[in-house]
């Protein structure tokens, strides 16, 4: 017994590090697909531009439309959609070959970044909402 | 003997690499000399019509310097981050008489004057101060070499059109003093110092 205790806790601790290195392997995936699709018009730093392009940074969009999101990433947007109060009327083209992984991780960085403090979406809820989106055709 | 050589050496090496904070810019482009007078490239004449349905020329600009680049409303690549960085630009010298901004539609079908008003509106920038035009379409592709910039038609990539987004600085002479890459926040922080510079060096220091 007094051996196994810390074999218990050691193979915890190790589970806990895999754990954490796993959420930020993710997060960086969610920060580089982020830059390569969306950062563009977004910013960096998520603020958007003007009344052209909304923010992602503090934007209530993410907490009122999130079950819609998953789909948004991959068919774009189009027509007025008002975020934080203010209405913005561009189009928002989509990323077609994204995966529900990938939309996950970048779904799971916008709702973390920028000091953005929303719930993280799993797996399963963006594999169901991306199926739906694409029968949706 | 072998110290002192060392010591040149690192000094040249320093001198052509360090950055000359004060002085005069270099006007940029290949000069000629004729008769012993040496030619700098100048831009040519223009007449565009920007976003208040007003023609800007090159007298638009007679006693400023401005800042020049290439766009298009419908851009779904760099032009956002070239018109974030130039919003910085407009608001440092917003109040300031001597600099204006000078931004053209590379997209002249439907970059018309009420979509690029729209599109001011939305900046939240005056026309007086950020000039975005259309006009003949060979006339902005033609002058964009003027500017050292890129714009080509290409349809492979996306958006349709294929151009630099530097932004670029023009004297009271109408010579091109600097340029920077506008997608990149430091490069235009580098810029505007030079903006600052050429302030100092054709207005003289307030």
């Amino acid at each position: 017994m007094r051996t196994l205790l810390p074999v218990l806790l050691l193979s915890v601790f190790c589970a806990l590090v895999a754990w954490q290195c796993e959420v930020q392997q993710s997060f960086a995936e969610g920060e580089r697909l982020y830059k390569a699709n969306c950062a563009n018009c977004h910013m960096d730093d998520g603020v958007g531009l003007g009344g052209l392009i909304p923010p992602l940074a503090g934007s209530d969009y993410l907490t009122t439309h999130r079950d819609a999101l998953p789909c948004m990433l991959r068919k774009g947007l189009e027509g007025p959609i008002v975020v934080n109060g203010k209405t913005y009327n561009e189009k928002m083209p989509g990323i077609p070959t994204l995966t529900p992984i990938q939309a996950t991780n970048l779904l799971n960085y916008l709702n973390q970044a920028w000091g953005n403090q929303n719930g993280l979406y799993r797996l399963d809820e963006v594999t169901n909402a991306m199926e739906k989106c694409a029968s949706f055709n | 003997m072998k110290n002192i050589l060392f010591l040149a050496l690192a000094l040249s090496v320093w001198a052509a690499c360090a950055p000359s904070p004060s002085g005069p810019l270099p006007i940029l482009g290949e000069r000629d000399v004729v008769n012993g007078d040496t030619i700098y490239p100048t831009i040519p004449d223009f007449a565009f019509v920007d976003q208040d349905s007003q023609v800007v020329t090159n007298a638009t600009f007679a006693g400023k310097i401005y800042v020049v680049d290439f766009f298009f409303v419908h851009c779904p690549t760099i032009c956002p981050k070239v018109k974030a960085n130039g919003l910085r630009v407009y608001q440092k010298y917003k109040n300031d008489a001597r600099v204006g901004m000078l931004s053209h539609s590379i997209d002249t079908k439907n970059d018309t004057v009420a979509a690029l008003k729209r599109h001011a509106q939305k900046l939240g920038i005056e026309a007086t101060k950020w000039h975005l035009v259309t006009g003949d379409n060979d006339a902005i592709y033609g002058i964009a070499d003027n500017y050292f910039s890129v714009a080509t038609v290409n349809p492979d990539v996306p958006g349709g059109f294929d151009h630099s987004g530097r932004l670029i600085l023009v004297d009271q002479n109408r010579h091109v003093r600097s340029f920077c890459d506008g997608t990149d926040a430091k490069e235009v922080d580098r810029f505007m110092l030079d903006i600052d510079r050429l302030l100092a060096e054709q207005y003289g220091k307030h």
